[in-house]
């Protein structure tokens, strides 16, 4: 037995297995969740959905919802005051349907009521009077001249956002291979399914003011897109983000926030509670975008990359999101980490009926990786090379300029992952575990390079502000701005401040995420949050510290700063063994000097490698990369095409690594969501309606389906990071799913060109590769 | 219906409705949201309680069917500030990340556990296949629950 508050007496020392600072009140079931506020006299409020793609909007009748029994307000457009339009790029978005529906997940009333049964009659009892209209289903479909119109203003047709990028001779210089090798490749819609579905509640309180408590990874962002979509003064509304029980991506943005919001300015100063249900989450919530590639690839025949050519098509639904921005990142990921001296590549992220687009860990790096990564095998059994040796072969190094002409100053890791996943024993062995296949199974081994950009590009600035304070009880408190929502910044930032102010766990506080308690962080997003927030506490930690030090010292009139060193709790001076305890210290300090803040803002590529705004200030391009190897093994069943990963290894270069449990965590998660998309997930879709609206339907990896997964860190410092670090909460993610593809396609000769590898697909491909015998 | 029931080692009345589904009884009369629904449909395990020890999903559960049961939520698994060592095993081994899992994860591992003291590795996997997590990939899971196992055969502390 271990009693609670052990856990809680331990040391936070950087780059130690900290147990995380949130699990106990997790385990006991202590914690809080945006879905867990019950509180009072609250209303159920929940939105009326659309149910078809694309149709003009005549009238929404509400008159029988009014009248219903328990309901206390039935709103549509008319009830917002500010823009009805929500967005982080472009604000495409309504609140609440005007004009058109969009997709079937646009809600187009919203209903406040005394309970659940009486939210359910009062969403049934509204009548919607639509025009329908030919819905745009298809990606492609949506490019050809006369199709339907998503929005029929924007200038681009059904198109968002376009990027390309010519480096070298570009297509010219496909003539100067020796051998080139082209291909098409799909993956499909991946959805989050965090086990929180989206989740908070709200409440105008006797000032005046809008609270939203609720589960997402942008609180500051979510103010400012709340406010001026309802017409509000930014001041007058507060974001409280709690923990989110997971997010990867799809509580980037606005999900309850603004429904909540409006349904608490009608509610008379009640609390309001809005919870999705599964179905819901699935149908309204954003996924990882659904794309389309084309891939050549050339090489001189020593296997020196010499020319890509790449397009590439997102079906973003019906709203930017974040598609824009996805598209330019996968755009600066096509190519992999890997010298190419003349490349055209070009992408589109494509409005469409179908469901929103959206950040999903990866954000756009994932789908490309996947083509690049199977390209790059391809490419190795033609020219009868090693798949290691041709990627060692075109692998950057620090100070060479990547695909798209980036200078690579920071840390690059890419050789060492590679080198060390070559000497692994899983990958040494490999050879035998294919050999030992049992009866109708096939054994094969594959592997896959991974990168991932780390922050938000060239023009958005990426800053965190931190601030801790010493309590009047003499405990060190932490304002997270950032939202932990599993990937444990909170924790991390427990262990910085913990390790600089010589406390132990017992002695850190946490306060998370709230506008009007913590300091604007930027977004929990893009691998970012404890480099720049943890750059960031670590300037407020040492002045706080140093100001500590120096009032203690004064204090017991003992020598400089250097003799003088805080303990838990307390502050000694060395030669002496005098102390004053923190608590105390904390009386004599003035209010302002008790606490610091520092901000961080992110270095930026100086190289300008497009002269593109547009594409610049949707992020083309980073400088900070981290990098990985990944290596599968699997077996597939002849007589069902089931595939079966027996074994995994992960190789990264996310930089000195703070806390190897967490790190692991990130990893071996990332691989799971990886082998997700690569084996089962899918969603799809008829006529833009969501076929798989379950976790009965929708199949994401259970404990039996994921394999070991064994992770190898590659701690290369990088100067920029806190304590030599850099992101590791997404490039894990990209690796699996061409990896699994090499592996398949060693195995038995079939290679898949359209994602997840279901043993029904499987099967298939293995029947005609028998046919064509 | 009066229904009555022992609820983390408490005598408990509860007027209800029989068709009340257990879950929405526990989150939301008797705020007990440790228990966390995910699914609805019993496809999770988010919403794992133990009933006289043995792990059901308490949204596919009646009120009336708690009659004369006992129940376990995590709420009542510690024993005060002294942690079941199943949770302290997920802890200690990180088998925790966004938490929402967790509840129904630890209840699903010490029904597990009680069954079979000495599992596999695949035997833990097959055990808490009904329990789904999103974070951490399981492998952390497994670890924790194989720990706690050893801690209970005292082997080691978990």
């Amino acid at each position: 037995m271990i009693g609670a508050m052990n856990l809680r007496d331990r040391a936070l020392s950087v780059g130690t297995s900290v147990p995380r600072f949130d699990a106990l009140d997790k385990v006991t079931g202590r914690e809080k969740f945006a879905a867990d506020y019950y509180d009072g006299d609250f209303l159920w409020a929940g939105a009326k959905r659309a149910g078809v793609p694309h149709a003009r909007l005549r009238k929404v009748d509400v008159d029988r919802a009014r009248q219903a029994p328990g309901v206390v307000a039935v709103l549509t457009r008319d009830a917002v005051q500010g823009t009805n339009r929500q967005g982080v790029v472009r604000k495409d978005q309504p609140v609440l349907a005007d004009d058109k529906v969009r997709h079937c997940g646009d809600p187009v009333a919203l209903v406040l009521a005394e309970n659940k049964q009486a939210l359910r009659e009062a969403l049934d009892a509204i009548a919607v009077d639509l025009e329908i209209l030919p819905a745009v289903l298809d990606m492609d479909d949506a490019l050809v001249e006369g199709s339907p119109l998503v929005h029929e203003g924007n200038p681009g047709g059904n198109t968002l956002l376009r990027g390309e990028l010519l480096t070298g001779s570009g297509l010219a210089a496909a003539s100067e291979c020796d051998v080139l090798i082209e291909a098409r490749f799909e993956t499909p819609r991946q959805e989050h399914a965090y086990l929180e579905t989206e989740a908070g509640w709200a409440q105008v309180g006797t000032d005046g003011r809008l609270t939203i408590v609720c589960s997402t990874q942008t609180p500051f962002r979510d103010r400012a897109e709340a406010a001026e979509a309802l017409g509000l003064d930014p001041g007058n509304v507060r974001i409280v983000a709690p923990y989110p029980g997971g997010a990867f991506g799809g509580k980037d943005g606005i999900t309850v926030q603004t429904l909540l919001g409006l349904a608490a300015l009608h509610s008379a100063g009640r609390p309001v509670k809005m919870w999705w249900g599964r179905e819901e989450s699935f149908v309204a919530g954003t996924k990882r975008h659904a794309a389309r590639m084309y891939y050549r690839l050339g090489a001189k025949s020593d296997g020196r990359l010499h020319f890509l050519e790449a397009r590439l098509t997102l079906d973003t639904g019906p709203y930017d999101h974040l598609g824009g921005v996805v598209l330019t990142l996968a755009l600066e990921h096509m190519g992999g980490p890997y010298r190419i001296p003349n490349v055209a590549i070009e992408g589109r992220a494509v409005y469409t009926n179908n469901p929103i687009g959206g950040a999903f860990r990866g954000f756009g790096v994932t789908q490309v990786t996947s083509a690049m990564e199977q390209m790059t095998d391809m490419l190795a059994r033609r020219l009868r090379m090693d798949p290691i040796e041709l990627r060692l072969k075109n692998a950057v190094q620090r100070g060479d300029r990547n695909f798209v002409g980036t200078t690579l100053v920071r840390s690059t890791g890419i050789v060492e992952c590679l080198e060390v996943l070559s000497r692994h024993p899983l990958w040494k062995t490999r050879r035998e575990f294919v050999e030992s296949a049992p009866p109708f199974k096939h054994r094969g081994a594959g592997m896959a390079a991974v990168m991932q950009a780390s922050s938000y590009g060239p023009v958005v600035p990426d800053v965190a502000n931190a601030k801790v304070e010493l309590t009047l009880d003499g405990k060190i408190r932490v304002y997270c701005g950032v939202v932990d929502m599993g990937q444990g910044t909170a924790s991390t930032s427990a262990q910085i401040a913990g390790s600089i102010l010589g406390q132990d766990a017992a002695h850190v506080e946490l306060v998370l995420p709230d506008t009007d308690r913590t300091l604007p962080c930027g977004s929990a997003s893009a691998s970012r949050c404890t480099y720049a927030f943890g750059n960031a506490l670590i300037g407020a930690a040492e002045t706080l510290r140093d100001r500590i030090l120096l009032r203690a010292a004064d204090f017991l009139m003992a020598g400089p700063k250097e003799e003088m060193a805080v303990t838990p709790g307390a502050v000694r001076h060395l030669p002496t063994g005098r102390e004053i305890n923190l608590a105390r210290l904390a009386q004599l300090l003035g209010e302002s000097e008790r606490t610091a803040t520092h901000r961080f803002r992110t270095p930026v590529a100086t190289d300008r490698i497009t002269s593109d705004e547009t594409l610049r200030l949707h992020g083309f391009g980073h400088n900070l990369f981290s990098y990985g190897a990944h290596a599968a093994l699997v077996e597939v069943d002849e007589l069902t095409g089931a595939v079966d990963v027996k074994g995994y290894l992960a190789v990264s270069d996310c930089g000195r690594v703070m806390n190897p449990q967490i790190y692991e965590q990130q990893i071996q998660g990332a691989v799971a969501q990886g082998l997700g998309l690569a084996l089962s997930e899918e969603l799809l879709l008829d006529g833009g309606r969501v076929l798989t609206p379950d976790l009965t339907t929708y199949i994401i990896p259970t404990a039996p389906d994921v394999p070991e997964i064994e992770s190898v860190a590659v701690e290369i410092y990088e100067h920029t990071g806190p304590y030599g670090l850099k992101g590791v909460g997404e490039v894990a993610t990209s690796g699996a799913l061409p990896a699994v593809a090499n592996a398949v396609a060693g195995a038995c000769g079939v290679r898949l060109w359209s994602a997840p590898w279901t043993a029904e697909r499987v099967f298939e491909a293995l029947r005609n590769r028998e046919a064509l015998r | 219906m009066k229904v009555l029931f022992r609820l983390n080692g408490e005598e408990t009345a509860m007027d209800t409705a029989p068709d009340r589904r257990v879950v929405n009884l526990l989150r939301e009369d008797l705020h007990l949201t440790g228990t966390k629904e995910s699914c609805g449909a019993g496809d999770c395990g988010a919403c794992t309680i133990l009933v006289d020890g043995e792990s059901r999903l308490s949204c596919l559960m009646l009120a009336a069917q708690l009659q004369g049961r006992s129940i376990t939520t995590i709420e009542g698994l510690a024993n005060g500030e002294t942690l079941h060592p199943v949770q302290a095993a997920f802890v200690e081994h990180g088998a925790v990340q966004c938490g929402f899992c967790s509840p129904g994860m630890v209840l699903a591992s010490v029904d597990l556990l009680k069954r079979n003291p000495s599992p596999s590795r695949t035997e833990i996997r097959t055990g808490l296949a009904g329990n789904l997590c999103r974070c951490t990939g399981y492998q952390k899971i497994v670890d924790a629950v194989e720990a706690a196992a050893r801690g209970g055969r005292g082997e080691e502390r978990p």
